[in-house]
Formats: C-alpha cells, structure tokens, sequence
C-alpha cells in the first residue's frame, strides 16, 4: 500500500519530471509527439475528475437540501438548472448553433450564462473604486507616495488629464517604464528561481507533501 | 550652374554601381536548418557591398538537379541578414553580416526529411540576371537544439546548488530566515478563527496541478490544516479544479491524522464549486457573506477574480493572507488583504512554516542564484554600454552566454 501511495507516484513523477524538462531542449518531433500524448492523457484524466466534481457538487447541495440549512432552496435551484441545461444540452447534440439558428443550448447560455458573468465582471468596476479608495487613503509616507504616483499616472492616461497637466504624459510613462516594470522584472526573477527551486524539490522527491501526509514517511 | 549640374550627374555616375559589375553570390551554401524539428532548409551566402534594394534574389527549388526548378522565394539582395541575437556564436550557421534564408516546407513546395533537394539562386537587376551554382541539402530533425545549450548548463548548475544547500543545510541545520509577516500571522488567524467560532476559507487558485504556484498552494494548505486540526476549527476548501480538490482531501485528510485528529476530519471540507471563473468567484462571495469566515486565505494563482474575491472578504471584516505569483495581480492583493506573500515567499511557505532543514537549505540555493542573476544583470548592462559606445560586437561572446534563444 505505501508503494501504491508513496513510492509509485514518485517514481511517476520523477521519470516524467527529467523527461519533461529535457524535452524542452528536443526539437525532434518525437518531442512534440510526447507533449502532444500527455497533453490527451490530461484532457482524459480531467473527464474523469469531472465526474469526481459533480459527485462533490451534488453532495454538498443534497445534504443542504436534506437538512433544509437556510438557503436551501438556492441548491434546489442548482439541481433543477443543472438537470435542466444537461436535458437541453443533451437535445442540442451539445450545439450552440446548428445551420447558423441558434439551438436550446444556445439560448441558455447566451441568456443566462453571458448576462450572469457580465455582470460578476461587471461588479469589478465598483470594487476596484472601493479599493483605491482605501489604498489611497495617504495615512502614511508609503502611501503617499502611491496616491501622487497613482494620481499622475491617472492623469497621463485619459484626454482630459493630459489637457490639463501636459508633462504627465511623461512622468507616467516613466513610472510604467522604469519604476513599475523594473520591480515587476525583480518579482518575475524571483517567482521564477522559485519555480524552478520548487519543480526540482519536487522532481527529486524532496518535496512530498503535496501527496498528503508527513514529509518523512 | 550648368557645370554643377554635370558635376553632380558624373558623381551620381561614379556612386552608383554598374550595372554590369551583378555577379552570382559568393559561398552559396544550403544545409539542413540547424536546431529544428525537420522539414525545413537553410541557405547561407556572403553579403556583397552591392547588395541593394533594386537588385533582387530568388531562390529555386528542385528534387533533383535534372527536374524542373520552381521559384520559391523572392527578396531584396539588401535584407535576410543575420544580425546580433539571432544565433548564438557557438551554433550560428553562417557569420554575422552574411545572408541567412530559412525555407519551411509549404503547401507550394513540400519539403520532406531525409530527402535531398537542390537549391540555386537567381539574382535579378533590371534586364540582367545571374545563377548561382545549385547547391544540395538534406532536411533532418534534430535531437538536441544546441542554440539552448547555455539554458541547459545553468539549469544543471542551478540544480547542482540546489542540492549542495540541502547537503549544507543537513550539516547545520541552523539557517537564518528572514521573517515572512504574512506566515507569521497564519497562526494569528486561525487562533482567531478559534476563538470567534468561525471557520476558515482556503482557495488553492485558479490553476491546475500542473502548475507550480498551485502545488505550492497544496502544500502551505497541508500546514494551514495541521494547525486547524490542533485548533478544533472549521475549515472549508471550495475548488474549482476537480483534480485539485482530490490531492486536497488527500492533504487535509493526512494533516488531520498527522495531528493526531482524524476525528475531526471533515470529508466535504474540500468540495468542487465549478470550473467557470465567475460562477465560482459569485460562489465563494456568497460563501464568504453567508458563513462569514473569520480568516481567507487566497494561495496560489489568480486573474480577474482576486479583487472580487479579496474585497468581498474584506467586508466581512475576516482577516486576509494571500500568496502568489500572478503579478498582475498582486496590486489588489496588496490593497485588500492583511499580508500578502509576494511571488516567491509563496513557493518558500512551505519552507518556512514546516522549518525543516532540506527544504529551508533550498532557500539558501535560490538567494545564490539570485545573486548570480544579479551580478549577470550588472555585468551584461556594463559590457553592452561598453560595446555600443565603442562599437564592437567582441563582447556578445559574453553576452550571447546569457540570453534565451530558441
């Protein structure tokens, strides 16, 4: 049993791990061709995994509704949409449009799943002007110095701030260009020698707890 | 003005090159295109001081040097030139200035592996034309794209300090870390989870299993559930990859055991919400206003949902930690959560939390590589001003070792 929950998945991984790094340097078809295989054994795990989601979903909304926890009726409604898209999925042979006229399926998700998501993206606007408004509160030099960068910044990027204060043109692209891209390079670099760190902890093995349990065992 | 006028006419006379002097190219080469996946030729000739923009050059393709030639190409004699960076020195085809053409097989004229064809050059000026000689070649695939080679070097080196840390680190296990606020405070915040009776949400990110901010994810949520087990508290792990959420329930499961609480484990603390990204962020928002976690945790990758996410939690009032290494997003991390860990101390939490000597000694190993990329960032900034200003390409041989090609 621990060889089926330890030993064989770090075999598995290390094998695939040299294998995958080196084919970044294997220009030879046969490379693309691996890739290419894996790619399709990923696509054929996460159909299985979906089934593994649904069971989970439909779980935790059955017990809700079982238990009648307040907000039960929203899970009903998961069911009754879920079998209902499925049911008309199903007799739209999974089509949006066939011969250019929309099907049932199209109309579900171009009357329901676009206005619904437009309007989850939508909500961003709002968000993001409670949270300058709280991040440019200047309670302190730190912050300050981000409310005058953020508010040049503003200025050089709309008609209106560049009639008005000709030079921030200038100044914001100088902060985007030099100030900003040169941290957001010092941050990849990081991010990037930590990847790198990371994948090689866990092609050799010495990072193993992302299989569950201690890392001694 | 009349004399000025001739004068100017004979100088014109004298600067343009006669059109007599057109020539066929000089070391006319084809070969196999260095460095590919095959099905494809490269042809290499040297640059003449004639070459210009009026004065064309067509290349011709045979299967055999009886066949018909098809013209394949066609191309000011001025351009197709290798420049700086496009080769490395140490796997270019042909020296910098020269001409460089690489022909890909095309619906016109198919080019198939291990067959030879025969190549020629017509160079064209007005009503004079001349050939080159044909030249043959074989297209191959590569095993190995030496124009890489450097990449592969400092990956094998890279990997090498790595390991000499961990050796290190196992030798004196007492590295100095410096403090992360933001792992400092994971206990705060599940102590005051305990203490409202509150649960605590973990998100894992947007990102599959095949992403490495992701596993990093899993592996600070192990810790995270250790301590929420010691501490009796409610978690919940809403997910929106299935198979993220199998390794999860693992993890927490194994956490939960490790310390000594498999009672309390919960099987649907890991559950699976939806793959779409704004049904899941409207979900979680609901789960964050309806239960009211007492602290959010946001590891792992994000996009247009962290600020939906992080600002809806910050109503509530829960304390926030996020961690990650989407940049673009860290912006609102850093304006809506408690702490945040920063590209890297995400991928060193683990490190960090479980304080063990061989992945600490990893950490150790990356401050090296930094350093080095630091001293190569100086010296490659200091030897290109150098070369421009004294206009000389002698120290691309240090430079070409430190660049990306592909």
């Amino acid at each position: 049993m621990i060889f089926l929950k330890r030993q064989l998945p770090l075999a598995i991984t290390f094998v695939m791990g040299v294998a995958f790094a080196f084919q970044y340097y294997i220009p030879h078809p046969i490379s693309e061709e691996a890739i290419t295989s894996v790619s399709k054994w990923m696509q054929i795990i996460s159909g299985f995994a979906l089934a593994l989601g649904l069971v989970s979903v439909f779980h935790v909304h059955w017990v809700k509704v079982k238990r009648q926890v307040p907000g039960w009726g929203y899970s009903l409604v998961l069911f009754v949409a879920t079998v209902v898209t499925a049911f008309v999925g199903f007799r739209s042979g999974g089509e949006t449009t066939v011969d250019g006229v929309k099907t049932g399926l199209g109309w579900l998700y171009d009357n329901m799943m676009v206005p619904l998501q437009g309007t989850m993206f939508s909500v961003l606007a709002f968000f993001i002007a409670s949270a300058a408004y709280r991040a440019f509160r200047a309670r302190s030099s730190e912050a300050g110095v981000l409310l005058i960068s953020a508010v040049v910044v503003m200025m050089g990027r709309v008609p209106l701030g560049q009639f008005l204060l000709p030079w921030s043109w200038d100044i914001a692209q100088w902060l985007l260009n030099v100030i900003n891209s040169a941290v957001r390079r010092a941050i990849l670099i990081g991010v990037s020698m930590g990847s790198v760190a990371l994948s090689v902890k866990i092609i050799l093995g010495i990072e193993r707890a992302y299989l569950g349990g201690g890392r001694d065992q | 003005m009349i004399l000025a006028s001739l004068l100017l006419l004979l100088l014109l006379l004298l600067e343009a090159p006669a059109l007599a002097a057109i020539s066929a190219p000089e070391g006319f080469l084809a070969l196999d295109t260095p460095n590919d996946a095959g099905k494809s030729l490269s042809l290499v000739w040297k640059a003449s001081p004639a070459d210009r923009a009026g004065r064309s050059v067509q290349v011709w393709m045979a299967e055999s040097p009886d066949a018909p030639f098809k013209k394949v190409a066609e191309f000011p004699s001025n351009t197709r030139y290798v420049k700086p960076g496009d080769f490395p020195w140490w796997a270019q085809p042909v020296s910098k200035g020269d001409h460089y053409v690489k022909l890909a097989s095309s619906q016109a004229f198919p080019i198939e592996d291990g067959k030879p064809y025969f190549v020629k050059l017509l160079v064209r000026e007005g009503d004079q034309e001349v050939w080159s000689e044909v030249a043959e070649a074989t297209a191959a695939p590569n095993m190995f794209n030496t124009a890489q080679a450097n990449n592969l070097v400092f990956v094998v080196a890279f990997t090498g300090i790595l390991l000499a840390s961990i050796a290190a680190a196992r030798r004196n296990p007492h590295v100095h870390l410096r403090r992360i606020a933001g792992l400092d405070a994971v206990e705060e915040a599940i102590g005051r989870s305990t203490e409202m009776g509150r649960p605590i949400l973990y998100l894992t990110g947007s990102g599959g299993m095949d992403e490495v901010s992701t596993i990093a994810a899993t592996v600070i949520l192990g810790e995270v559930a250790k301590k929420v087990a010691h501490y009796d508290t409610g978690l919940k792990v809403p997910h929106r990859d299935p198979i993220v959420m199998a390794v999860c329930q693992e993890i927490v499961k194994e956490s939960y055991i490790a310390a000594g609480r498999p009672d309390a484990y919960k099987e649907d603390s890991n559950f699976f919400i939806t793959s779409d990204q704004f049904s899941y962020t409207a979900a979680v928002d609901g789960i964050m206003l309806r239960e009211k976690p007492a602290a959010n945790f946001f590891m792992g990758s994000y996009f247009a949902e962290s600020l939906l996410l992080t600002e809806t939690g910050a109503s509530t009032g829960a304390i926030q930690i996020a961690g990650t290494d989407s940049d673009h997003q860290l912006p609102f991390f850093v304006t809506t959560c408690d702490y945040t860990l920063i590209g890297e101390e995400l991928y060193a939490a683990s490190a960090y939390l479980s304080r063990e000597p061989v992945l600490v000694g990893t950490l150790r190993g990356q401050d090296i590589g930094k350093a080095f990329i630091m001293s190569v960032l100086v010296l490659g900034t200091a030897l290109a001003t150098v070369g421009v200003v004294a206009d000389t390409g002698i120290f691309n041989y240090v430079l070409d070792l430190f660049k990306d090609f592909k």
